[in-house]
């Protein structure tokens, strides 16, 4: 089970929360005029690394709050947590 | 070398050693064909292009050992009865085959059609089992509806009391479903394939995948050197992403990890597969002895090939529930592996848009099953550059077009 650091209420054990995917996907803003590459790309298409991976996810059973997390999928190791809207760490 | 009763007993009472079942090659400089993954559907791919195309030039690479991968880690659930009839059409070609594998291989793949019941524990869910029997039968699949009591009387450690937290309404059961015995399909691809001349190179890992200035594919670089190709086939399972990416393919997919585990061996107890999608948990026995039971994914993209505690824990609660006499049994082992899973929980099988790249994944939870269906019908797509007719739904160009197979509900729990 993974210790997860919500900015806003600390570390708190994995089964507080739920996973919302890969971060920073931004849904396009003029949605009619992407052509079906595009929509398929914002829709379906993701990075699935094998290693550092920027990812969402929300405090469910705590504040609620959607946040932001940098973790590497082959350790699963968690290298930092952020707010939305912030960008990722380098 | 042929297995049969006189061979077993020759070497039974001779005692004399069996001889290597595939040659370990050094790589040759080019192929026809290279198939990154020696996993189930990468060998049977290549036993199915030498022996129903003629093409015999084909290596099959793999980083670790044959059969490493979700072949060798996954709980052997075999079933047709899914919903669409994109699916059902690929998923009884592969029932059909294994009807008969073990003699086509000459190899005992002990595949047992012990009968696969899917539990129901509310209205609801009764509601889209009985849709499912329907669907099912009229694609010539077979599934039948069971009451609790006819469920019972078919699995009879099953608990059907009504004071169950989550109570039986009823069962779904596929009589020809059942299990195989995992490393001995990959074995017996592997000895069939190299009988006819593929090679089947370990310890070989794919770092790059090297295209021609007008687009198509040409070569593979590996661990054990550059290996020219006129076709690549893609078969990496949890790994397909990080391989297509080498061409600079983007997939649909994200890799899971899934668990599984396994009891301390007892006498034979239960006589079919059990599942259950709504308390997720899903049980057999192995002819060892040994309760093997399925968990779920956990919940974020990882390639650690474990999976967390709470996640195997989780299942076992469940199973107690539904037979309490297996509460004092122990737990052996446990173990993981990499799941690629789609958007609509359907494989994609086919060409790419890279001229001469093929790919087969995307089965995540759920391909085992399929393995000899979906090596027949990836062959025939590699060896005439075209879908054979079963694979054209299963196409990554679905994404695009919209034209999704949704199997969320039949892939429910991970199996
Ligand atoms: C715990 C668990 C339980 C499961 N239970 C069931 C079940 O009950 N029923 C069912 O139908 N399915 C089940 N599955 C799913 C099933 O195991 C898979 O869908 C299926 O085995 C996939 O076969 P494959 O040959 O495509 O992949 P794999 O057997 O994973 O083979 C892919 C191979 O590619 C190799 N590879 C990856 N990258 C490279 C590279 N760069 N170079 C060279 N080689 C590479 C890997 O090492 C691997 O050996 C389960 C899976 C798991 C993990
Ligand atoms: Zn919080």
């Amino acid at each position: 089970m993974l210790l997860i650091d919500c900015p806003w209420c600390g570390a708190r054990p994995e089964n507080e929360f739920r996973y919302g995917g890969e971060a920073h996907i931004a849904r396009p803003q003029d949605a009619a005029s992407l052509d079906d590459a595009a929509w398929t790309a914002f829709l379906y298409m993701r990075n699935n690394p094998k290693g550092r991976h920027a990812e969402r996810w929300r405090h469910i059973h705590g504040c609620g709050r959607f946040f932001n997390c940098l973790r590497d999928t082959v350790s699963d190791r968690i290298e930092a947590t952020y707010k939305p809207g912030e960008p990722a760490p380098q | 070398m042929r297995f049969s009763i006189f061979s077993l007993l020759r070497h039974a009472i001779g005692g004399t050693p069996w001889p290597e079942q595939w040659r370990s090659p050094e790589p040759k400089a080019a192929y026809d064909v290279v198939i990154i993954g020696a996993g189930g559907h990468g060998l049977a791919t290549a036993y199915y292009l030498a022996r129903e195309h003629g093409i015999r030039r084909v290596a099959v690479l793999e980083r670790g050992w044959l059969g490493g991968g979700n072949t060798g880690r996954n709980t052997t659930v075999i079933r047709s009865n899914y919903l669409r009839d994109e699916s059902a059409a690929i998923y009884e070609h592969a029932l059909k085959l294994w009807e008969t594998l073990a003699q086509e291989l000459n190899y005992n793949v002990m595949y047992s059609p012990r009968g696969v019941m899917m539990l129901a524990h509310s209205v609801h869910e009764a509601q889209v089992f009985k849709r499912h029997v329907h669907a099912n039968r009229l694609n010539g699949v077979d599934n039948e509806w069971l009451t609790p009591s006819e469920a019972k009387a078919f699995c009879p450690p099953l608990n059907i009391s009504p004071d169950l937290r989550y109570p039986i309404l009823g069962a779904a059961l596929q009589r020809r479903g059942g299990v195989a015995r995992h490393d001995a399909v990959a074995w017996g691809y592997a000895r069939g394939a190299n009988a006819l001349g593929v090679d089947i190179i370990q310890n070989c890992e794919v770092t790059g995948i090297s295209r021609m200035p007008s687009g198509p594919v040409n070569a593979v670089e590996t661990t054990r050197g550059r290996i020219a190709a006129r076709k690549v086939a893609v078969v990496a399972a949890g790994h397909t992403s990080v391989v297509l990416a080498m061409a600079g393919v983007r997939m649909p997919l994200e890799s899971y990890p899934l668990q599984a585990l396994v009891s301390e061996p007892v006498k034979p107890v239960l006589p079919c597969v059990v599942m259950s999608n709504s308390i997720h948990a899903y049980i057999s026995q192995s002819d060892k002895g040994e309760l093997v039971i399925g968990a779920a994914t956990d919940a974020y993209v990882s390639y650690s090939q474990a999976g967390g505690l709470h996640v195997a824990e989780h299942t076992l609660e469940a199973i107690c529930e539904l037979f309490p006499t297996f509460r004092r049994l122990r737990m052996l082992r446990n173990w993981g592996g990499i799941v690629d899973v789609t958007p609509d929980r359907s494989p994609i099988i086919g060409l790419t848009p890279v001229p001469g790249l093929y790919v087969n994944c995307g089965w995540g939870t759920g391909g085992f099953k399929a393995t000899p269906g979906s090596g027949h019908v990836f062959a025939a797509t590699i060896a005439r550059g075209e879908p054979h007719p079963i694979v054209a739904p299963f196409a990554l160009e679905r994404f695009r077009t919209g034209a999704l197979i949704d199997e969320a509900a039949a892939a429910a729990v991970a199996h």
